[in-house]
C-alpha cells in the first residue's frame, strides 16, 4: 500500500474511533428528544460539565476515567432526572421557543458557572498506557481512541437492551411512541419522562468521561458540542439509537477527512453540509422513522 | 390601539426623541444597543411571532446584509444609502432560498429551527475562509472624525446614529402595526395557530410563510447595514454567530412573542439587565468573566419560568391597553 492510502485508512479509523464517542453523546440527545419530545439545547454544556468533573476525580484522587465514569454517570442520572423532573416537565406542553429559551438559560448559567469555578484555560488529562499506539500491519491505532470508543459502544449496547429488555424500558418506549395511550394503561409519565432525560444526562456523562482523553476541552466549547450532537442527530434521525451511533460514526469520518483534505478549521461545514443535505432531501434521518 | 395605548406612545414616543439632550454619550450607547435589538426584534417576530416559524438564525440575514454593505463601502466606494437596496436583495435571496427549501419540502418545528441554525453556521465558517471579505481576520471600515456628521457615508456621531436607528425602530413599527391588521397578517396567525385548518380554508400557506421570511429578511439585513456601519468592524466569529441569533430572540421572547410592543419592551429590559449585571459586578468586585453572563442566565431563567408569553401580556393587561 502507498503511504498515501495507509494515511488515509488511519485517519479513516480515527474518525470511526472519535464518532463512536461523538455519537454516544448525540444517543443521549436523541433518547430525550425521542422520549419527551425536549430539545436539550445544554447537551454540549452537561458534557462539559461531566468533562470537569472527571477531570477533578483524576487530579484529585487519580481515579482514571475508565472507573470515574461510573459515578459521573450515577450523578449526572439523577442531574437529568432532577431537571426533568422540577424544571422542564411544566414546558413539555409549551411552544418550542419557551422550551428553547428555557435550556438556553440552564446552558448559559452552566456555562457560566464553570467558567468561574474552572476559568478559560483548556485542560486535558492524559494517561501514560494510552500513550503508545497499537500496530497493526501498516496501520497505527491510537490506544486511548480505541479504549473510549468501545466504552462508548459498550455503553450504547447496555442502553440498548434496557430498551429492549426490562419493564422500565420498555414503559419508556410506550411513552414515546404514544403518551396518551401510556397514561390510559396507567403509566406514571412524569417519572417515566425524569428516567428518560436521566439516561440521556448518564450517556452524555459517559461520552464526557472518554472524550477528555481525546480532546482538550474548555468551558466555552459548550455550544459547539451542543451542535455537534444535533448535526448527528438530524443526519442518523431523530430518536433513533442505532441512528444516533451511525451518524456519530459519519461525523466524525467526515470531519477527520476534512481535516486531511482541506483544513481542519473548515471541518464542521462539512458536517453542516451534510445536516443541511438530510434535512432536505430526508428529514427523518437515515435510520429515523417516518415523520 | 385604544386611547389609553396611543397616549403611553406618544409618551415614550417624545421621551425618546429628545433623550440625545439629556444624557451623556454613554448612556446614548447603551439606548442604542436598546433600539437596535428592538429592531431586529420585531423583524424575527415578523416571522416566528406573525407566522410561527422559528428560526434560529437569523445572524444569517444580519450579517449578510452587514457584509454586503461594508464589501460596498470598502471595496468600490459605494455608500450605504445604495448599498443597503443590495444588501436587503441578497439577504431576502438567502431568506428566498431557505424558505423554499424548507416550506417546500413541508421542514416545520424544530427541524426548520435547526435548518436555519445549520445554514447560518455553514455561512459563518465559509466567511471564516473569505480572504476577499477579510477572513476571519475581519473586515473593517475606514473610520474618520466622530465629530463631524456625514449622512451620505454614514460617518458621525453617536447621536446621528441614534436619530437613525429611533427612526428605523419607528419604521418598523408602523410597518408591523400594519402587517398585523392586513391580509397577510391575519393569514399568517391562521398558519401560526393551526396549519392544517388554514390550509383546508384555502390558504396557500406555502406562499405566505415565504412571504414572512422574506420580510423578515430583508428587514434583518438592514439592521445589518447599520451595525457595519455603526461599529466599523465585522468578524464572522460574532456577526454569523448562533450567541448572535439568540440575541436576536431574546427581546420578543422576553418580551412577548407575536406582539407589537413585546420585543421593544424586551430589548428595554435585556439591555437594562445588562447594564445592572455589569454594574453590580463591578460594585462588588466579583471581576471574574462569567459571572454577568451567570446573573443573566438566571435572570432569564426566571422570566421563562414565571413569565413562559412573555412580559408584556402581563404588562398591558395591568396597565389596561390592548395588546
Amino acid at each position: 500500500m502507498s503511504v498515501d492510502l495507509i494515511n488515509l485508512a488511519n485517519v479513516t479509523i480515527s474518525g470511526v474511533l472519535t464518532g463512536l464517542v461523538y455519537g454516544l453523546m448525540a444517543l443521549g440527545l436523541s433518547v430525550i428528544f425521542g422520549v419527551a419530545r425536549v430539545i436539550n439545547f445544554a447537551h454540549g454544556e452537561m458534557m462539559i460539565i461531566s468533562m470537569y468533573v472527571a477531570s477533578l476525580l483524576f487530579e484529585w484522587f487519580g481515579i482514571n476515567p475508565f472507573f470515574a465514569m461510573v459515578p459521573v454517570a450515577v450523578l449526572f442520572f439523577y442531574l437529568g432526572y432532577f431537571l426533568q423532573s422540577k424544571v422542564i416537565q411544566p414546558f413539555i406542553t409549551r411552544p418550542d421557543h419557551t422550551q428553547f429559551m428555557l435550556l438556553l438559560a440552564i446552558a448559559m448559567i452552566m456555562t457560566h458557572s464553570t467558567l468561574i469555578v474552572f476559568g478559560p484555560d483548556a485542560r486535558t488529562v492524559s494517561l501514560d498506557f494510552l500513550l503508545e499506539s497499537i500496530e497493526l500491519g501498516p496501520l497505527l491505532i491510537d490506544r486511548g481512541k480505541l479504549y473510549a470508543a468501545l466504552v462508548s459502544f459498550s455503553a450504547a449496547v447496555a442502553l440498548f437492551s434496557f430498551f429492549r429488555f426490562t419493564f422500565t424500558g420498555t414503559a419508556i418506549r410506550a411513552c414515546a411512541d404514544n403518551w396518551l395511550g401510556a397514561k390510559i394503561t396507567g403509566l406514571n409519565i412524569r417519572k417515566l419522562y425524569a428516567i428518560a432525560f436521566g439516561l440521556g444526562s448518564g450517556c452524555v456523562a459517559v461520552a464526557g468521561c472518554m472524550l477528555i482523553l481525546l480532546v482538550d476541552f474548555t468551558p466555552a466549547l459548550g455550544p459547539p458540542y451542543t451542535l455537534l450532537a444535533f448535526i448527528i442527530v438530524i443526519v442518523g434521525g431523530l430518536g433513533s439509537m442505532t441512528g444516533a451511533l451511525l451518524g456519530g460514526m459519519l461525523i466524525g469520518v467526515t470531519e477527520a477527512l476534512a481535516g486531511l483534505w482541506i483544513t481542519p478549521s473548515a471541518k464542521s461545514m462539512f458536517s453542516f453540509a451534510l445536516m443541511i443535505a438530510v434535512l432536505l432531501v430526508r428529514p427523518r434521518g437515515l435510520l429515523g422513522n417516518k415523520l | 390601539v385604544n386611547r389609553r395605548a396611543g397616549s403611553l406612545l406618544a409618551i415614550l414616543g417624545a421621551l425618546l426623541l429628545v433623550l440625545p439632550i439629556l444624557v451623556d454619550n454613554y448612556i446614548l450607547s447603551i439606548a442604542i444597543l436598546f433600539l437596535f435589538f428592538a429592531f431586529t426584534g420585531q423583524a424575527w417576530n415578523i416571522l416566528m411571532g406573525f407566522a410561527g416559524q422559528l428560526s434560529l438564525g437569523h445572524s444569517l440575514y444580519l450579517g449578510i446584509g452587514a457584509y454586503t454593505a461594508a464589501a460596498l463601502f470598502s471595496h468600490f466606494g459605494i455608500g450605504p444609502w445604495a448599498g443597503l437596496w443590495l444588501s436587503m436583495a441578497l439577504s431576502t435571496f438567502s431568506g428566498l432560498i431557505i424558505g423554499l427549501l424548507a416550506f417546500r419540502f413541508g421542514i416545520g418545528g424544530v427541524y426548520f429551527a435547526l435548518l436555519t441554525i445549520a445554514c447560518a453556521e455553514f455561512t459563518r465558517i465559509g466567511f471564516d475562509h473569505f480572504n476577499w471579505l477579510g477572513g476571519s481576520g475581519g473586515l473593517f471600515l475606514k473610520v474618520v472624525q466622530r465629530d463631524e456628521i456625514d449622512l451620505w457615508n454614514l460617518r458621525g456621531t453617536p447621536t446621528m446614529f441614534y436619530y437613525i436607528i429611533l427612526a428605523l425602530d419607528g419604521g418598523m413599527f408602523l410597518l408591523c402595526a400594519r402587517l398585523l391588521h392586513s391580509r397577510a397578517g391575519f393569514y399568517w396567525q391562521a398558519i401560526r395557530e393551526n396549519e392544517e385548518a388554514a390550509q383546508a380554508l384555502g390558504i396557500n400557506t406555502f406562499r405566505w410563510k415565504l412571504l414572512a421570511i422574506v420580510i423578515s429578511a430583508a428587514m434583518t439585513a438592514l439592521a445589518g447595514v447599520f451595525q457595519a456601519f455603526y461599529y466599523n468592524n465585522l468578524f464572522p466569529e460574532q456577526v454569523f454567530n448562533i450567541a448572535r441569533s439568540i440575541e436576536i430572540i431574546l427581546a420578543p421572547v422576553i418580551g412577548g412573542v407575536g406582539t407589537l410592543f413585546g420585543p421593544i419592551l424586551g430589548a428595554a429590559v435585556l439591555t437594562l439587565l445588562g447594564e445592572v449585571a455589569t454594574e453590580l459586578v463591578t460594585t462588588l468586585g466579583w471581576d471574574i468573566p462569567g459571572v454577568k453572563q451567570l446573573i443573566y442566565g438566571i435572570t432569564l431563567l426566571f422570566i421563562i419560568v414565571f413569565l413562559p408569553h412573555g412580559i408584556w401580556p402581563r404588562l398591558a393587561a395591568k396597565l389596561k391597553v390592548s395588546q
